[in-house]
């Protein structure tokens, strides 16, 4: 049920109104800066450098990541891997996949089970040369009609990344590789496979990584102020009602230009957003919202936000749609994954 | 994240935790069952009958002739329930099966009896090879009821990873594929042959048999599946097309006895320490309902097999063969530790130490950040995914909080606390509700790390404050209990740390003296103020006091017991309700702890007098102020009856005597020594019983001159040692001290 589906905010104007609330909605002392132990959001982030131009070039190699649902996980640092045995592991990987298929029965060794492993890196998905290069696990079958010459297909890929994960990782030890978020796509029952072997490999532990409403509210302005040369679709921003006997999704579709403008209304410093900023951007929202349909948002629960950049929902659930932001967005993945495996 | 440092207990404290040596035993050549009854030596007698009990019932069922009524006979009744009771509870030997199948099946009994019997074969360990071919033989000649049959058949399939070994097992492949023709039996026959078949069971004749079944049956799974096997194992021969994705081949076969079989089993891996013998594995069976990864599971003891080429390259360059490690699964016993100790592995998954007690020996031998950051990670993920409070799905808590305890079990053995639980418990107190794993928590919580006093404060002392304040009495008297022993690991850290000073490493902020020292005496201010509002809230039971007068007989020794050099007195509003108690045990405590005081204070006088030089640490006059004025309270209130007059504690019983007077009870000055104290009274009418048997008007003046210490005799006779330490120590010098203070 969607009681109200906008296609643009009437005025940038009428948003600015609500900004003398900014001194009041002010949550900067609740989130003290402090990363501490018990993690607390931090209170401000730094966006990522603008991307040049020329990366466009190499992001060929990962535009397949782009237009996939990647389900999220976090992953603590892998004792003993190293970057240089990726053939070993795929090898071993497939050898333990046709056991787990085969669950009971004998597995003849050198029989073709059909599912090919294959393990590479990928050199440019990371924010510096201090993050760890990123690493790509494909299974990929032959189609069992025609078995010989038939091209290979990919069932199931899951890569493990970090992006500006390096403050983390320099506090770990040599003998582990830190790459603490990892999404996978394909059938659940191939990530508990491989997940499971990476687990037993190199003792590491898998966790769904879920977003909070609290970060979802921060890709929303974060993605709003970023350009995009096309013409760019909605920003969608979907709730969910509580305490109902059925469920009710109310979506809010703003027009991008126009969350853009109230963006650049509320943002004071340029590359960095604070958690006061976010908060006065989706109480301008809200409020907007409220003056035409009298539903006060701000008592429902975000579950996802789409933008021209990627969409997120709150499950941890990932769409990225721009090549050129994909490390950006990663950036605050994988933070996200940090703060849930410290 | 760093490993930090964290108590130890020194090995001449003994802790109930810690089991003997020969204990280590993991089974081994040893019949399973039998060792595992040897662990579990408070319960050895009720074992005892038990087995005696279940052997003369598997003898009944041997010799049992004909068919016995069940209704009209006992013995079979008796027998019966037996078997039934201990299967349930432990599961059953391995020669039990032989007798208990044979009888089942020759249908000798009931159907009814035949039944429950089956029901009952859970297997404690194995199930012998021969007891299942015997059955199959019983099963040809068909003497059962076709129910029997296939309630044999289900629970085969269910015990089917039970059996020993299934070489002989495998030669009567051709006997069950014959009862395929049986239309009930062909289902869970299909199942059997499907973990049975090899590749040289498959035949031309047997596929045809299958494909002329399904012609005239139809499309069923449990044939398609059999096919399916067939097919993969001779794909030349079977050239139908099967449907490519069925999801569930058999229908759930699983029975009466899966459920059980896997209580019997956690119930065994409670009872002893050690794991069992892990035939196996320790994994537990997956359910299909949860989300991969989200069911808690420690991993069992497996080598890291991520050994690759250039690790075999580096065993090759090595003459002697000592970088050659043991396999971690080889591992049963204390000496096999000892004598590969310098080659052995950690498991690939560190979480499998925790129910390994041979490798927590080996980890607390080994100082390697790695393995302790790899059990770090793994604890501080299952924990946060597994506690109960966090996720709304309550249904694990059984599970969560089997795990919580041998997650402090492994904390008693390494005699020290897990960094990643910490953070739990920081993280996750705030949250909890006092109620859900209150004793596991609880427990956990003493063995919490020195840390700084600001962030005990608001992650332990503010949220526990909270929950105690709200809580019954009795969760009050958990908190205080896991507290002590929270103070007692930090003291005993510390003095392990005296006498390894030279191990500089582990030196750090929060460990210097100065530092131990204040974080200590905060946590007994707190334990102060939590005791004084709860002994308010409460109204003094003798219970709480009793908790809280431990905790202080903890604190009052900590300079000679513990070479700390701090004491802290008890506030008033613990002093007073102990002194007033109606309670003897709660005065004779006091008593004991007012001589602990004074015995650790005069040592640290005599001490600072030996001694020239000044000391880093010194008590401050205001430790012996406070222990003065309570001496003089409780000398006045128990021995010269002027407590209302010489009390000079600003909370204390000083009061005029006018006030006194207008409370219209005579002789208030006494009313408060050992003679007429409420605690004591009890003991004054028992002494003048005893000592003027004809007397019965219980003239309690007469307790004085001679008969005053007739009567201290009887006290301690009576046991109250405290008091006897406390009036030996303490009476007659007051006088002294107080005439040298002035």
């Amino acid at each position: 049920v969607a009681p109200g589906l906008m296609s643009a905010m009437e005025s940038v104007d009428g948003a600015v109104r609500t900004l003398p609330s900014i001194g009041r909605l002010s949550r900067g002392l609740l989130f003290g800066g402090v990363h501490g132990r018990v993690g607390l959001s931090p209170s401000s982030r730094l966006l990522p450098p603008a991307p040049p131009s020329q990366e466009n070039v190499d992001s060929q190699k990962t535009t397949f990541l782009l237009r996939k649902q990647w389900t999220l996980y976090s992953v603590t640092p892998l004792y003993r891997f190293s970057d240089t045995h990726l053939k070993d592991y795929a090898r071993l990987l497939s050898a333990f996949i046709a056991a787990e298929k085969q669950k009971g029965l004998a597995v003849e060794i050198g029989v073709e089970l059909g599912i090919k492993v294959a393990i590479s890196s990928l050199p440019d998905l990371r924010g510096s040369d201090r993050d760890q290069a990123a690493i790509l696990v494909q299974l990929s079958s032959r189609s069992p009609a025609s078995p010989k010459n038939s091209e290979e297909k990919v069932i199931w890929s899951g890569w493990f990344c970090s992006v500006s994960g390096d403050d983390f990782s320099e506090n770990v030890p040599e003998d582990f590789t830190c790459l603490p978020l990892f999404l996978a796509n394909g059938a659940e029952s191939y990530t508990s496979i491989v997940g499971s072997w990476f687990q037993k490999t190199f003792d590491c532990c898998f966790r769904r990584l879920a977003i909070s409403p609290l970060n979802l509210s921060w890709m929303a302005a974060m993605w709003t102020g970023c350009k995009v040369d096309k013409t760019a679709s909605a920003m969608e921003l979907v709730f969910s009602v509580p305490h109902l006997p059925q469920p009710l999704d109310i979506s809010y579709a703003i027009h991008p230009e126009d969350a853009k403008a109230l963006w650049d209304t509320v943002q004071k410093t340029p590359g960095e957003i604070t958690q006061e900023e976010v908060d006065v951007f989706m109480d301008c929202l809200y409020s907007h919202f409220h003056r035409h349909f009298k539903i006060r948002l701000s008592a429902t629960k975000l579950v996802k936000v789409s933008t021209a950049i990627a969409s997120a929902h709150c499950d941890g659930i990932i769409k990225f749609l721009q090549s050129q932001y994909l490390t950006g967005v990663l950036m605050l993945l994988t933070e996200l994954a940090i703060s849930q495996i410290q | 994240m760093q490993r930090r440092q964290t108590p130890k207990q020194p090995l001449q404290v003994h802790r109930k935790k810690q089991t003997d040596l020969s204990a280590w035993r993991k089974g081994g050549r040893i019949d399973p069952e039998k060792s595992v009854q040897n662990h579990q030596s408070p319960n050895n007698q009720k074992n005892d009958s038990k087995q005696d009990s279940l052997e003369q019932a598997l003898s009944y069922f041997e010799k049992v002739q004909d068919r016995v009524s069940l209704k009209k006979n006992n013995v079979l009744q008796k027998h019966l329930t037996t078997v039934e009771s201990i299967a349930l509870q432990r599961g059953l030997p391995p020669e039990g099966f032989d007798v208990l199948l044979n009888v089942a099946l020759s249908g000798k009994l009931s159907d009814t009896v035949n039944t429950r019997l089956l029901k009952s074969l859970i297997p404690a360990s194995v199930i012998p090879e021969t007891s299942v071919v015997s059955s199959v033989s019983w099963l040809c000649v068909s003497k059962c009821s076709s129910n029997i049959q296939l309630l044999f058949l289900r629970w085969l399939i269910t015990v089917f990873d039970f059996i020993d070994h299934k070489e002989r097992l495998h030669a009567l492949y051709g006997f069950f594929f014959s009862f395929l023709q049986d239309e009930k039996m062909c289902p869970y026959v299909c199942h059997l042959l499907y973990l049975l078949t090899r590749k040289e069971n498959v035949k031309p004749f047997r596929i045809r048999r299958l494909l002329d079944l399904q012609a005239k049956m139809g499309m069923q799974s449990h044939l398609q599946a059999l096919l399916s096997l067939y097919k993969l194992f001779c794909p030349e021969l079977v050239t139908i097309t099967l449907p490519g994705k069925t999801k569930t081949y058999f229908k759930d076969s699983e029975g009466p006895w899966k459920a059980t079989i896997n209580t019997v089993r956690q119930r065994k891996q409670e009872n002893s320490l050690v794991s069992q013998p892990l035939f196996l594995g320790t994994a537990q069976p997956q359910s299909r309902k949860r989300k991969w990864n989200t069911q808690l599971i420690i991993p069992a003891s497996s080598t890291n097999k991520n050994n690759l080429e250039e690790d075999r390259e580096k065993q090759r360059v090595d003459f002697y063969g000592t970088n050659e490690s043991f396999p971690v699964e080889q591992l049963q016993t204390f000496s096999q530790l000892l004598q590969n100790i310098h080659h052995l592995e950690f498991p690939s998954q560190m979480g499998s130490v925790l129910t390994n007690p041979l490798l927590l020996h080996y980890m607390n031998c080994i100082k390697d950040e790695s393995i302790y950051l790899r059990l770090y990670y793994w604890m501080g993920q299952t924990l946060q995914e597994e506690c109960t409070w966090y996720v709304a799905d309550n249904k694990q808590y059984e599970e969560f909080k089997d795990f919580l305890e041998t997650v402090y079990k492994a904390e008693c053995f390494l005699q020290e606390g897990f960094s990643s639980c910490e953070e739990f418990l920081y993280k996750s107190l705030p949250l909890w509700d006092g109620f859900c794993c209150r004793s596991q928590i609880l427990r956990l919580v003493s063995w919490i790390p020195l840390s700084s006093f600001s962030e005990m404060k608001s992650h332990l002392y503010d949220p526990l404050a909270q929950l105690f304040f709200t809580s019954s009495l009795y969760f009050k008297c958990s908190v205080l209990e896991s507290l002590k022993e929270l103070l007692q690991n930090w003291l005993n850290w510390h003095i392990i740390h005296l006498d390894s000073e030279s191990d500089s490493q582990a030196h750090s902020l929060n460990t210097t003296l100065s530092g131990l020292v204040n974080v200590v005496a905060e946590l007994i201010d707190f334990v102060g103020w939590i005791s004084t509002v709860a002994l308010r809230l409460e109204n003094n039971p003798t219970f709480l006091l009793y908790f809280i007068l431990d905790f202080y007989e903890t604190v009052c020794d900590m300079y000679l017991r513990y070479n700390l050099p701090l004491l802290i007195m008890p506030p008033a509003g613990v002093f007073y309700p102990a002194l007033l108690s109606m309670d003897s045990v709660s005065l004779n405590q006091l008593c004991y702890i007012m001589y602990r005081y004074r015995t650790n204070l005069v040592a640290a006088k005599e001490n600072e007098l030996s001694k020239k030089k000044i000391l880093q640490f010194k008590f401050s006059s205001q430790t012996y102020q406070e222990y003065n004025q309570y001496i003089i309270a409780m000398v006045g209130c128990l021995w010269t009856s002027s407590a209302f007059q010489k009390d000079i504690h600003p909370q204390g019983l000083c009061m005029d005597d006018e006030l006194l007077k207008k409370t219209t009870v005579q002789e208030f000055k006494t009313s408060f020594n050992i003679v007429y104290h409420p605690a004591m009274m009890g003991y004054a009418v028992l002494f003048l019983q005893q000592a003027w048997p004809d007397d019965t008007t219980f003239n309690f003046s007469l307790i004085k001159g001679k008969k005053w210490n007739w009567y201290l005799e009887y006290l301690y006779a009576q046991g109250l040692k405290g008091l006897k330490v406390f009036i030996e120590s303490s009476i007659n010098r007051v006088s002294q001290a107080s005439h040298s203070k002035a």
